[in-house]
């Protein structure tokens, strides 16, 4: 937290001054470094698309020295710029790291760590069968997700709402709830025709937990005032549940849709290793299989992308809805 | 709107023990009267205006408004509570129209939102979030959320309990031309000797918890009225010692 705001402190006081933006060309000079480095240097272990590397690393080291030469002409686009110059330096010394570690000296034990040019090789190769997992893990994680979100969301404003509903399901959301989603696996797969339908229904299960919890305090938590304003200006119930408590409730239901996302993550991924065959928790547990490890490597960032964008879209939104809201956590 | 309290009894039950906070409460308001209720902290002042808004029923004695009996909230009495308590996630505006919204008339009655905001002096600020709103102005909101339903009978809680000393006399002042220019009954709760004799034309003096009404004043002074008129200043002599505080 105190990271991210001092580094966006600095950002803004660089983002000041005009002239040339000299993290750019620093940090251009580190990945064109990383080009020669990549297209001189002898590979000791044998690998492909080492030149394709080098090109990369030349184009973009290029660019960066370009962008911070030209960085005053750039207008808004070169503010923003500079505030990644140390990122982009330190990840252009990465890249040298590691590609003197595998490729060029073989230091670190082959089949298990990958080199860069191994994985942009996994890339440039294997991109349909990689796409087509992540388009599988999409369509499953976000039917289960929208479902679990849904009826988690529904409960909670019940159990909230309704004494009566409170006694009935608040003893099966203690038993039930705590227990991990997948411990549900062997069940499912079991009792649902289709090892699809299972999976959407453990990823559903997983997010209506937290969903539910966080929904249930939050109408639970809503300040008993805001319901008698309402009600001495002629409020009905449905107006009570609709435009007051709901409302009310939000931030603390967008905590619980936090929540149910990162869990549904993990249920994704041993769904897809155990039963479904397909999407990126397969291709993990195909790629470990066979030894193919920067396959594995490959397919483990593109997964931690997705999961990055899922959930900053799901704080976009947020921020969208709770607007009202001041000096909330920043994604 | 006439109201009738005719031996109300409230008590609430604290750690299983009954806490008795009316009793036998009598009080008769005349329509378009502007009476006070001025007692001690904690006496059960606020239970009474609960009980007159329907929020509560009591556990002895009757209210009536207008001769029917007061048992459920009703748009034609608004209460205007201590705490501005605004919505958060609503904007100025769509807070004033709160009242008109959950009756489902906003589309048909919508133009008075803008005429409440107007009369509150808060021209301007129709979509700005409570966060971004002073006390004062919340406060102004609040009661501009009461008006717009075009109440017979205002029940105040303290409306300007927590304001600063400045924002409170310039409200007081607009809080008598409101209830001049609409003629509706004000019943105002504060444990502020001064404002009740600025503002009411009946000061009702209730004991230390439970309530009961130990004296009424009676303030035939001309609006607007001034601090240091002689007569005021003798009438605050005299409230003093009846809560007891002479010295
Ligand atoms: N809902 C409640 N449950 C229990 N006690 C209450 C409740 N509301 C008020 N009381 C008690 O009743 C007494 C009078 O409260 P109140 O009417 O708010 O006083 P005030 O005259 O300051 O407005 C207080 O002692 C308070 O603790
Ligand atoms: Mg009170």
């Amino acid at each position: 937290m105190s990271g991210a705001v001092i580094a966006g402190g600095l950002g803004d006081a660089a983002s000041t001054r005009p002239g040339p933006w000299f993290g750019g060309v620093v940090a251009g000079l580190a990945w064109l470094a990383a080009a020669a480095i990549t297209s001189l240097a002898p590979d000791e272990i044998e690998v492909g698309r080492t030149q394709e590397l080098a090109a990369f690393a030349l184009l973009l080291g290029a660019s960066l020295v370009v962008a911070g030469l030209a960085a005053p002409l750039l207008g808004q686009l070169g503010q923003r710029l500079r505030t990644l110059g140390p990122w982009l330096t330190v990840l252009g010394l990465a890249l040298i790291g590691w590609e003197l570690l595998t490729a060029k000296l073989a230091i670190l034990p082959l089949p298990f760590f990958a080199s860069p040019q191994g994985l942009l090789e996994v890339y440039l190769e294997d991109w349909p069968r990689l796409g087509e997992s992540v388009l599988r893990s999409l369509w499953l994680l976000l039917t289960g997700y929208a479902i679990g979100a849904a009826a988690g969301f529904v409960a909670g404003v019940a159990l909230g709402w309704s004494k009566a509903i409170g006694y009935w399901v608040h003893p099966v959301l203690r038993l039930v709830g705590p227990l991990p989603a997948t411990a549900w696996l062997p069940i499912a797969f079991f009792a649902f025709p289709s090892s699809g339908s299972a999976s959407t229904f453990l990823v559903a299960l997983a997010t209506w937990f937290p969903v539910t919890v966080l929904t249930w305090s939050g109408v639970a938590g809503v300040n008993r005032a805001y319901y008698d304003i309402a009600r001495t200006l002629g409020a009905s119930q449905t107006f009570l549940v609709l435009k007051v408590a709901i409302p009310a409730a939000l931030p603390q239901v967008f905590v619980g849709l936090f929540m149910g996302l990162g869990a549904s993550f993990s249920v994704l991924v041993v769904a897809e290793m155990l039963g479904v065959k397909a999407g990126l928790g397969w291709y993990l547990q195909w790629a470990q299989g066979w030894a193919a490890y920067g396959n594995m490597y490959a397919a483990l960032l593109v997964m931690a992308l997705m999961c990055s964008t899922l959930v900053t879209l799901l704080f976009k939104g947020r921020d969208r809805v709770l607007a009202w809201q001041k000096g909330t956590v920043r994604w | 709107m006439a109201v009738d309290v005719r031996h109300a009894s409230q008590a609430f039950l604290l750690e299983g023990q009954p806490l008795p906070v009316l009793d036998n409460v009598s009080l008769n308001v005349k329509p378009g009267e502007f009476v006070a209720l001025l007692g001690p902290s904690g006496c059960g002042k606020s239970t009474l205006l609960r009980l007159l808004a329907g929020l509560d029923a009591p556990t002895g004695g009757t209210l009536t408004g207008d001769g029917a009996p007061i048992d459920a909230p009703d748009p034609s009495r608004v209460l205007v509570f201590q705490d501005p308590t605004l919505y958060p996630w609503r904007t100025v505006k769509a807070n004033v129209a709160l009242g008109l919204e959950a009756r489902g008339i906003l589309k048909r009655e919508g133009h008075r939102v803008q005429q409440a905001i107007d009369l509150v002096g808060l021209t301007g600020f129709e979509t700005a979030y409570p966060h971004q709103l002073s006390g004062g102005m919340s406060q102004r909101v609040a009661l501009a959320r009461a008006l717009v339903n075009d109440p017979r009978l205002l029940l105040l809680d303290e409306p300007l309990g927590k304001l600063d000393s400045l924002t409170r006399l310039s409200m007081q002042a607009e809080l008598v031309r409101l209830w001049q220019r609409s003629g509706l009954t004000a019943i105002l709760v504060t444990h502020d000797v001064e404002e009740a004799l600025i503002l009411a034309q009946r000061v009702i003096i209730f004991s230390p918890r439970p309530a009961r009404i130990t004296a009424e004043l009676i303030v035939d002074r001309p609006y607007p009225r001034h601090r240091d008129d002689p007569e005021l200043v003798a009438l605050r002599r005299e409230a003093l010692g009846l809560l007891g505080l002479a010295d």
